[in-house]
């Protein structure tokens, strides 16, 4: 292994413990707490808005300053998603529907994806909850790569499949 | 009589900082990992998309797609371990739900993560700090859909 992957490996092993450490103080990790902060029409615990707060007025200006630099650190390129398409094209409905299916599953749960896996080790106190909620998740995720293949083998048939010529060709 | 004034004043301050700092702490150190997976190796950190691509990892470089993803989740797994350790009340596994309602909320967070590019962090945190349009609405769109469904189950009154 090159210094490089070893750094990289390092380095996703550091900002993982590091945001974990921020979901953990945060708050994040309590179920209870983001039930009640999605509950606008109720009492609105508006504690997990500072949460939101702290990390923009941190990343907003850190990100604009490093993506001034040509590559990262230890990669060849950045890999992030950037479109100079007008902003009305971008919004497309994959992206609405799947908002509002996580927003669903959000509202029903209390989880979302960070602070379910940093919760995974209570477990060990005899709770279920993280755990449950984290494999439930990935068999989510994994359905939809599976879903996402079998569209792609479809497309390719569709597209590859001998056409009959048509009368006059 | 300005002592009694002063004393309450400070009392209202040392509640808004032991209520709200935390979350702001919480929410700047997300901000500082996030910068650091960027700057180190230009990645998005973006929970949903780092555990869901292990799913469908490309080709070529097929090992470093897999050993940071990999390397991202131990640490938060790792955060949480420690945080337990140092207290309690650190880490809560119970939720106010049941286990049948957090397996069905978890297949909908996954599927609808995935469908919709990203969740609280890829697109709440990282895609809002680029402010990126795409990230703008898919967060209102979770958020929305989030309040919307802790309200329907509170008016039915229903026990998840």
């Amino acid at each position: 292994m090159s210094n490089k992957t070893n750094g990289a490996i390092l380095a996703a092993a550091a900002s993982g413990l590091l945001f974990g450490a921020g979901l953990a103080i945060g708050g994040v990790t309590d179920p209870a707490k983001v039930l009640g902060f999605l509950d606008f029409f109720g009492e609105w615990d508006a504690r997990l808005l500072f949460l939101m707060g702290g990390a923009l007025v941190v990343n907003a200006p850190l990100t604009w300053w490093i993506r001034r630099r040509r590559t990262p650190l230890l990669q060849p390129s950045f890999q992030v998603p950037a479109s100079h398409a007008p902003w009305r094209s971008q919004i497309d409905a994959p992206l609405v529907i799947g908002g509002a299916v996580f927003g669903v599953g959000w509202g029903l749960s209390g989880y979302c994806p960070g602070p379910a896996i940093v919760s995974v080790s209570s477990v060990v106190d005899g709770s279920l909850a993280a755990l449950t909620f984290t494999l439930a998740m990935v068999f989510g995720m994994a359905g939809f790569a599976v879903w996402e293949r079998y569209k792609a083998a479809q497309h390719e048939v569709a597209t590859t499949e001998p056409r009959l010529a048509q009368p006059g060709e | 009589m300005p002592i009694p004034i002063l004393a309450s004043s400070s009392l209202a301050t040392s509640t808004a900082i032991t209520t709200y700092g935390p979350p702001l702490l919480g929410g700047m150190l997300l901000g500082a990992a996030t910068a650091l997976l960027l700057v180190s190796i230009g990645r998005v950190a973006g929970v949903s998309g780092i555990v869901g691509n292990l799913f469908s990892l490309p080709r070529t470089n097929r090992f470093h797609e897999a050993s940071w993803r990999v390397a991202f989740l131990l640490g938060l797994v790792a955060a949480g371990a420690i945080a337990r350790g140092l207290s309690e009340t650190a880490l809560v596994g119970n939720a106010p739900r049941s286990l049948l309602t957090l397996i069905v909320g978890g297949v909908l967070v996954g599927f609808g993560t995935r469908l919709g590019s990203g969740c609280t962090s890829g697109h709440g945190v990282c895609g809002v700090s680029r402010f990126s349009p795409r990230s703008i609405v898919a967060t209102c769109t979770f958020v929305g859909a989030g309040a919307l469904t802790v309200f329907v189950v509170r008016t039915l009154g229903v026990s998840l």
